[in-house]
């Protein structure tokens, strides 16, 4: 197994872990983090299998760093949303949909 | 001579920035000369392209495979024309319905600006890579747009729809690495010619992943949860903007990469999305003919005639249904900002946005009703609207092709519209004694909703134009 293909395996793994963090946990700022650890994984899928024969390709690293630059904005989006909540309703957990 | 393409991703990122520097609720008048100008390039756009194929850019003189190139044909010129085409006048309604300090308006000018510049950045990107980057600013900024009301309903509305969007981009970006790591690139004419139905299993996994997120963010049933809520709890004009233009962007991605890049495998696929847009359209109409809030019941509504978006992939084959499929995103698009508008008056008219609550209200906003009645005719399908003309391509396309079920779907569909349409028009020409609470409206709010009802009608004539565009 090369290198490249174990970052891309771990990448694939954590991917999923967050998206399960997301899907499955209520705690807001948990599913905040598990929203990262997805991003994380696609970022190192995106390294990882775009090396060849070990030389790294620059292109994934460029669009990582533009990949980080999007998921800092949304991080910082839903943690001002999370404390914007909070400050309403004093839980962290979404209130049920009050229309359905 | 000015480059319409370029401009059209300038401008309304200039408008937004200044909008944001003159301070809280300004703007509006910055926007909408800005807006205007941006219909007049999308026009021109257009033109360029129906003369002479495809509008070029490379960004900064670095071509692919480094730099960032940008492409306009015929299918995203026509939804350039579309996203200004509604914006404009929503941008005008938007004046008139965010009073000076009204806290839900404080930041909508910079947060319209900024999704407009991700939207027309997204319709002429040609590369998955810049797609995802513009798919992101489109999904922070109309998050943004939800959360502007401040209410605890807004709040959780944005934090449902932020985590929704932010797992199909995800998908979508995962995708997308999965792609580069098999070919090396990202963007979509290289791509092309290398994705073949042959390719490994890892492109294929890649491929489903990226419609996957896509479709949770076109809120394609059964991944529509998100969408009530958000399109209904938001102020009318921010409802307008998502429902007409923010879902069609990512149905827009799906379509090119079925006509582009992915098109060696997407089609195995075609018959599951149609279920799932046929579910769609049962589902959505169900929902609202028995929804109690007006914006509910219009909302629900979009969930049903984003189904009718899923219908023509098994036709795509044919070359009536592409313009089908556009011709519906823009029936829809106008039709759906003129009633979310349109809902707006009634719900500031009525001082509540129950339908129970309209009885009566057609006396004193008889144009609102009006532009309610014309939306609804373009969502039944009724002639000569747009709507009518989407409807019977995709019924023409089906049946040539012998799948009469999607024929019956598509009438189902516009029976079930008229449902949800005349539960409301029956309210409000009910007899009622007139409420104290009635307030007046502006009357620019009433005609802007108007203009967009109509022109959803009036497309259907000049229906030929914008078809001729889209095969270019």
């Amino acid at each position: 197994m090369t290198s490249g293909l174990l970052f891309a395996l771990v990448g694939a793994a954590l991917f999923a872990l967050g998206v399960a963090g997301v899907v499955l946990i209520d705690h807001l700022l948990r599913r905040i983090l598990a929203f990262n650890l997805m991003g994380s994984g696609a970022f190192l899928v995106l390294v990882g299998l775009a090396q060849r024969n070990g030389v790294p390709d620059p292109v994934p690293q460029a669009m990582v760093l533009t990949g980080i630059v999007v998921a800092v904005a949304a991080t910082a989006l839903a943690l001002a949303l999370t404390r914007k909540l909070h400050a309403l309703t004093g839980r962290l957990e979404l209130p049920e949909d009050a229309d359905d | 001579m000015i480059d319409s393409l370029v401009w059209l991703l300038l401008l309304p990122l200039a408008w937004a920035t200044l909008a944001f520097v003159l301070g809280p609720g300004r703007g509006a008048w910055l926007a909408i000369a800005g807006l205007a100008a941006q219909f007049a390039l999308a026009v021109d756009l257009a033109r360029k392209v129906a003369a002479g194929g495809v509008a070029a850019h490379v960004v900064g003189g670095w071509g692919a495979p480094l730099g960032i190139d940008l492409a306009a044909d015929g299918l995203s010129a026509a939804m350039l024309l579309l996203t200004q085409g509604v914006a404009l006048p929503l941008a005008i309604h938007a004046r008139a319905y965010f009073k000076a300090g009204d806290p839900a308006g404080v930041w909508f000018w910079p947060l319209l600006g900024f999704l407009l510049s991700g939207l027309n950045a997204l319709f002429v990107s040609a590369d998955l890579f810049n797609l995802y980057v513009t798919l992101e600013l489109v999904g922070l900024a109309a998050v943004g747009l939800v959360a502007a009301g401040g209410g605890t309903q807004q709040v959780a509305a944005a934090l449902r729809y932020l985590f929704a969007t932010l797992l199909g981009s995800g998908a979508y970006l995962l995708g997308v690495a999965l792609l580069y790591g098999a070919y090396g690139t990202v963007s979509s004419a290289t791509l092309l010619p290398l994705v073949t139905a042959e390719a490994p299993r890892l492109v294929w996994i890649a491929a489903g992943l990226m419609v996957t997120g896509l479709l949770l963010k076109t809120a394609l049933f059964p991944f529509h949860f998100w969408l009530p809520p958000a399109h209904g709890g938001a102020p009318a004009p921010v409802s307008a903007l998502l429902s007409a233009l923010v879902v069609k962007a990512s149905f827009y991605l799906i379509l090119r990469l079925w006509l582009g890049p992915l098109q060696a495998l997407l089609p195995s696929f075609a018959w599951l999305l149609a279920l799932l847009g046929a579910a769609a359209i049962f589902w959505g109409s169900w929902q609202a003919i028995r929804a109690v809030k007006v914006k509910r019941l219009i909302a629900y509504s979009t969930v049903a005639q984003l189904g009718y978006l899923f219908l023509i992939f098994p036709l795509l084959p044919a070359p009536g249904a592409l313009q089908a499929g556009v011709m519906q995103v823009f029936a829809h698009g106008l039709a759906k900002a003129g009633m979310f508008a349109a809902a707006g008056v009634m719900i500031k008219a009525t001082g509540q946005d129950t339908v129970a609550g309209l009885a009566g209200a057609v006396e004193r906003l008889p144009v609102t009703f009006f532009a309610f009645g014309l939306a609804g005719m373009t969502l039944m399908g009724l002639p000569p609207s747009s709507g009518f003309l989407a409807k019977w391509q995709i019924i023409d396309a089906a049946l040539a092709q012998g799948h009469w079920v999607i024929a019956v779907v598509a009438l189902a569909g516009g029976l079930l519209a008229a449902v949800y349409v005349f539960r409301v028009l029956r309210q409000a020409f009910l007899q009622a004694p007139a409420p104290d609470t009635a307030t007046a409206v502006p009357r620019t709010l009433e005609w802007t909703a108007f203009a967009l009802a109509a022109a959803s009608v009036l497309l259907g004539l000049r229906g030929v134009e914008l078809m001729q565009l889209v095969t270019m």
